[in-house]
Order: C-alpha cells, then structure tokens, then sequence
C-alpha cells in the first residue's frame, strides 16, 4: 500500500511509520523539518526496502493543502491510505488569557485536519477504497480543567472524525480514531505526572491491526477505553467540583 | 524543554550504581539543546550500558542516553560502507545487513553495544591479531563539541582528534554519526575448531603456530586449574564458512531467531561460589572434544547474549570485569596472574584468553600485542579491590595495562602508567573542550578531568 504520514517526526508517527514500512508499505513521510524527515526516509528505506519519500507540509498553511495532496498522488499514482499524526498541545493557563494559543492549537488539532482530510476523504471516496487514521487523545472525551483547550480541539476532531465515518462508509472507506493515553515520547518524557506509560512500538503495533481490522475507534493500550468510559460517566453534578 | 529523569544508573557490571540526570534526546538539535541548557554541568553519552564500570556513568551530573540517535542514514552496496547514527546497535546492523551479505569487520562479545560506544572503547574481538579494532574500519564520523559545533573527523581530516576520540570513553565530544566498512560474507556461519589445551604454556603455543590460519581465535581458560595445570583452556579457532560448504537446505544468509532466556532476578549471592565454579568448569573442559564444528555466528560471537541480562547471575552487589593486556615479552606477568587467580580462589564464572595484534594511534585505545586476559569476578566484599591493585601494580611491572571498558577500580596513578599517551590526550582535550562539558565518574576518578 502507499500511505502519507502527516507529522511524521512525531514520537508516536515515526513508531507507526517505521511499522508500516516494516510490513512491507510505501511511504511519504511529510512535516515540516525536512532534515529530519530525510534521515527517517533514508533509515526506513534502507532498513526495509521500501520507497519513503520526505515531503513538506505545513499544517497551518490551508491555502497549500490542495497542492500538497496532488503532489503526493504525482509522487505514487495511488493512495490507499493518510495517517494524521500531528497537534499542538499549548498550555493550558497561558490559552486562559492568550487567543494566539487557543487558535493554534484549534487550527492545529481541528480546523487544518478538516482542511486536510476533506481533500484525502474526497479522493478515497471517489477511488471507493483506503482508509482515514488520525490521531485524536483521550482528552477530548471529557473536557476538564487542567487542559479543556487542548481537549476540546481534539474532541471537535473526533466528532469530525465521526462524521466523515458515517459519510465514507457506503464508499468502503474506513476512518479511524486513535485515541492513545500517555506515551513515551518526548512529550512526555521527564514529565510529573505520568501513569501507564506506554512504549510508542506497542501503541502503533494496535495502530497497524486496527486499521487491518477497519476498525472505527481505537484506545491504546486497551485500558485507557475503560478508564475514559469511567470518567465519562461521573455526573456533571459531580465531576465539575473534581480537580481533574 | 527538554527535561531530564533523575534516575540510578550502573555499568553491565551492576557496580558501581550511581545516581545522574538521563536526558534522552531524540536528535543532534536535541543534543545541542541539552548541552547548551546550562541544566547540568557537564555531560557524558550512554549507550546500551555495556561497558562494565563507570565508563558511562556522571554522579549527580548529565548523562546523554543515545539510543534514540539510531538512524541509517546511507549504505552503499558495493563497497559495503555504511552511514549511520551513533545509537544504531550492532544487533541492528547484523540484522539489517547480514541478509544481504554484509558482517560487521570487528565485533565484542556482545551485540547490544551501539556504533558510538564501540568507537568510544575502541573495541576489538577474536580476529584482532589480524584486524585489529573496531577503528580499522571506521572510515569518518562526525563529532559534536562542547561549543555545539560539528566536526568531520578522520585519519585526514582533524586526525588528532579521530585518534583521541577513538578509545576516548566519550570524553571528546558526542558522536553524532560515523561510517564503518562492513565485510563481505557468504554466509552468517563459521567453521570452528574446538581444541583442549593441557595448560598455558601448550594454549600459547597453539596459538602461535595458527595465528595466521584463523581469523578468529579465542580460548576459555579454567582460572581455578593449578599447577601443571595452570592454564587449562579450550581453543576456539574459526573463520567465516562458504556459502557451499554448508550442509544442503541450509539457506546460508538466513537469520535464525532462536529463543531468549532471561534471568528474571538477581541470583542469591551464595549461587556463584568455588565449589558451583569449579564444577562448571571440570564440566565444560570434560564436555568439549577436539572437534571441528559449523556454527551459527550468535552462538559463535555473542554465546552469552542468549542469556538476557545474564549479568544477573552475579547477585545484587555485582562483578567486575578485568581484562589486562601483556606485551609479548611479558608473558611471565600472564602467567603469574593466572597463578595469583588461582591461589586466590578469587573464581572467575569466565576467564577469555586471546592473542591480540599491534597497536594502534588511538591515544587511549586498549589492544597492543601480545595477549589478553578477561575475567569476571564476582563482589563479596571490599578485599577485592586490593587484590586488583595488586593485579594492576603486576599488570604495569610487565608492560600490560588494562581495559578502560570493563575498569571500575584502577587508580589514578596506575592509570597514567598503562597509558604513556594521556598527556596528548589531556592535550586535545583542553584545546576543544576547555571547560570540561564531557566529564564522567571514569574520567574525575582515574583523574582524566579534575574533580
């Protein structure tokens, strides 16, 4: 399959791409560090041979994502498939007073997505095959207050995300959710805080059988469903005296 | 941004166990980031942990894990030179690369060590008597310095700064990348001869007369055997096998993945005495025959890596590694340790004997001709340690010196006289890293960098 990998040089996309190229795919590896996005492209192609090609993208230059998506299909005839692996986590205290925060981080995780995705859904739809993974967060479950700015551009995403299902589906295209729990990455790295910290090789392992399963919604690791499913059901009543 | 764990960290060797900020960066501008921070004073580069001692270890300081930095940047199939990343780990390139025909040029007794440690302890394996370390084979790399700056480093190119930072125990800079020549195989087997010497003397002997017959070459010794005795080992000899003298059906590039066994806990110190060493040993000399044998390169190079976290076995107060080189005029000294070992009753699980080929210009590279002796000794108590000094002032009496890789005790004066090259080395050190950002608890306490 040729699959395009948005925010590659994430912690969790460079462990989903290095997967993907693992099981045999052809990829585009596209962000915005190029240097960085070339190392990887050499060390996947080498390691598994494959073709990976780097590729520009900037999320928030919406204006560039039409040219971006032909560009891509100039590079390989066919998609089958675009995982979305990139946001932007500002903080939450500084967005309580600072717009510029809020509206990044809402362009970030949810306006450039539906610009993005838009364009990949309508390609998929008319092709009447591949699949749509993104990667949304346990956060936008339930908004709380140490950081409902983020949570709420990401739970707009999994609406969207939903949406979209529901209209691709007839096309035999898939769209999947993933929504991990902490993450060994940088950003969570030395962080305070932490619990059931999972190793990105194992969240994209359940990434790659849930998109071979055509699965809708994906908690990684399994549990993080149980524990969002709890905390979804305190009553409001309750939950908004909580310090969560 | 970037923040780091603080975390208890120790060699293979589970001694010393000392506390340090692990940063684990994902990058070079990681890298930069981290040692521009001003978070720490100063930084050292750890890798997989495998060397013994405190080579990688910083006491209450920055300790850079470079297991991220793990990217093949380039390979050329035709000459067999690879690019890659200083995190990459020789298991890596074995796994990537022997499909294909290609074998790593030098290799220690254990896959899990990544390209930037081998190049900073300059290792060697069974084949140095004719290849030498793993620095035969490094084409260039590139070296991160204190002031950020990268720099091209090569037998051309900054050569007094190849050379130092070649055995150099990361203290020159961080290794950012590096090209090293594969070699051309035909297969992932070895034709081996296995063959029982009576004593030292006889295992010396063999030795010279096949030098130059076998590539590699290797010998376990019996370090509890006395006497006429004294010395007692099994030979090892081999080179690669050809693709057509493997038996039929063998597909001869294939990788095999045999299962792991894992020590799941730190063994009762009781579990490794004398009496459970000798009999392992009286085993082992019994069960070899003088036979030649085809064997898979993992049970060939790395026997012991099929134990996962075999250092385990050593109980929670650790072992020390101890490997000492003589020159060959100091063949005496070699054969006096074995005696002191011996009488000592000081059980080595393992002892490695080996011949070992010219020196190098590495500043503080360990092999120079003549022959090797490794061994592990278990920690009961403080003794110990004068006992190594005693083995250290002999070592030095007879030309030899010591491996900074598997060192956790020489000191600082004992170093100096191993190494008669140090002061070039404090040299190079001074003029590119003025203000000691690479410092490690090795490096203060042989006294390589002030406290």
């Amino acid at each position: 399959m040729n699959i395009v990998v948005l925010g590659a040089t994430s912690g969790i996309a460079q462990a989903i791409a290095t997967k993907l190229a693992q099981e045999g795919h052809h990829l585009i590896l596209a962000g915005r560090r190029m240097d960085e996005l070339e190392a990887m492209s050499n060390d996947l192609r080498i390691r598994n041979q494959v073709d990976v090609y780097p590729a520009h993208f900037d999320a928030l230059a919406m204006d560039t994502h039409e040219a971006f998506v032909s560009s891509c299909l100039e590079r390989f005839s066919t998609l089958d498939g675009v995982v979305l692996a990139y946001g932007y986590m500002g903080d939450q205290k500084e967005s309580e007073t600072d717009m510029d925060i809020v509206k990044r981080t809402i362009d970030t995780n949810y306006t450039s997505c539906v610009s993005i995705l838009n364009r990949f859904a309508s390609y998929f739809e008319q092709q009447k095959s591949g699949f749509i993974c993104a990667l949304s967060s346990v956060a936008g479950d339930r908004g709380r207050q140490s950081n409902y700015t983020y949570g709420s551009s990401k739970g707009a995403l999994s609406l969207y995300l939903q949406g979209l299902r529901n209209r691709l589906s007839s096309a035999g295209v898939t769209v999947l959710t993933v929504k991990p729990g902490f993450v060994d990455t940088k950003m969570t790295y030395g962080q305070e805080g932490m619990f059931l910290v999972a190793k990105p090789e194992k969240v994209a392992n359940d990434i790659y059988k849930a998109i071979r399963s055509r699965k809708s919604v994906l908690y990684t690791p399994f549990f993080w469903r149980w524990i969002m499913m709890i905390i979804r059901l305190i009553p409001e009543s309750i939950f908004k005296k909580m310090k969560l | 941004m970037i923040k780091p764990v603080k975390t208890k960290l120790a060699g293979w060797g589970n001694y010393p166990v000392e506390e340090g900020f692990l940063f684990r960066p994902d990058n070079g501008r990681d890298v930069l980031e981290i040692l521009q921070s001003g978070l720490q004073n100063n930084y050292i580069a750890f890798g997989m942990g495998r060397s013994y001692g405190d080579t990688p270890l910083n006491k209450q300081s920055g300790v850079l894990l470079t297991t991220q930095l793990n990217r093949i940047l380039s390979f050329d199939e035709t000459t067999g030179v690879l690019e890659c990343e200083a995190g990459v780990t020789f298991e890596d390139i074995i796994n990537v690369f022997l499909p294909r025909g290609y074998f790593l040029p030098v290799t220690p007794g254990t896959k899990y060590v990544t390209l930037g440690g081998a190049i900073a302890n300059d290792v060697h394996g069974k084949n140095h008597h004719l290849d030498g370390c793993v620095s035969s084979f490094i084409l260039d790399f590139k070296l991160m310095l204190a002031s950020g700056e990268i720099i091209d480093c090569s037998r051309e190119h900054n050569a007094d700064i190849f050379w130092a930072t070649v055995g150099g125990i990361g203290l020159t800079g961080i290794i950012v990348s590096a090209r090293i020549r594969l070699e051309k195989v035909e297969s992932a087997y070895y034709d081996v001869l296995y063959e029982k010497a009576p004593n030292i003397e006889r295992a010396l002997e063999l030795f010279a007369e096949s030098d130059d017959k076998y590539k590699f070459s290797v010998a376990w010794i019996d370090c509890l055997a006395r006497g006429n005795s004294l010395g007692k080992s099994v030979l090892m000899r081999g080179n690669y096998a050809s693709a057509a003298s493997l038996r039929s059906g063998t597909e001869p590039l294939k990788l095999k993945n045999g299962p792991k066994l894992a020590i799941p806990f730190d063994f009762p110190s009781f579990a490794l005495n004398n009496l459970s060493i000798k009999s392992f040993n009286t085993l082992y000399y019994g069960v070899n025959k003088n036979v030649r044998k085809t064997v898979y390169f993992d049970s060939f190079f790395y026997p012991l890596d099929s134990i996962y976290k075999w250092n385990r076995m050593y109980g929670k107060k650790g072992f020390v590694q101890y490997q000492a080189v003589f020159p060959p005029e100091g063949k005496e000294g070699l054969i006096q340790m074995l005696e002191r070992l011996s009488s000592s009753n000081r059980s080595s699980f393992l002892a490695v004997l080996k011949t070992s080929g010219e020196q190098n210009p590495g500043l503080l590279s360990f092999p120079k001709k003549g022959y090797t002796l490794a061994l592990d000794i278990p920690i009961k108590d403080e003794s110990l340690f004068t006992f190594l000094h005693e083995l250290d002032e002999l070592v030095i009496r007879y030309g030899g010196r010591v491996y900074l890789a598997k060192d956790s005790e020489l000191l600082p004066e004992h170093f100096a006289e191993m190494y008669p090259r140090l002061k070039e080395f404090r040299a190079i050190k001074d003029r590119i890293d003025p203000n000691h950002i690479f410092s490690s608890s090795m490096a203060r306490r042989l006294g390589i960098v002030e406290e």
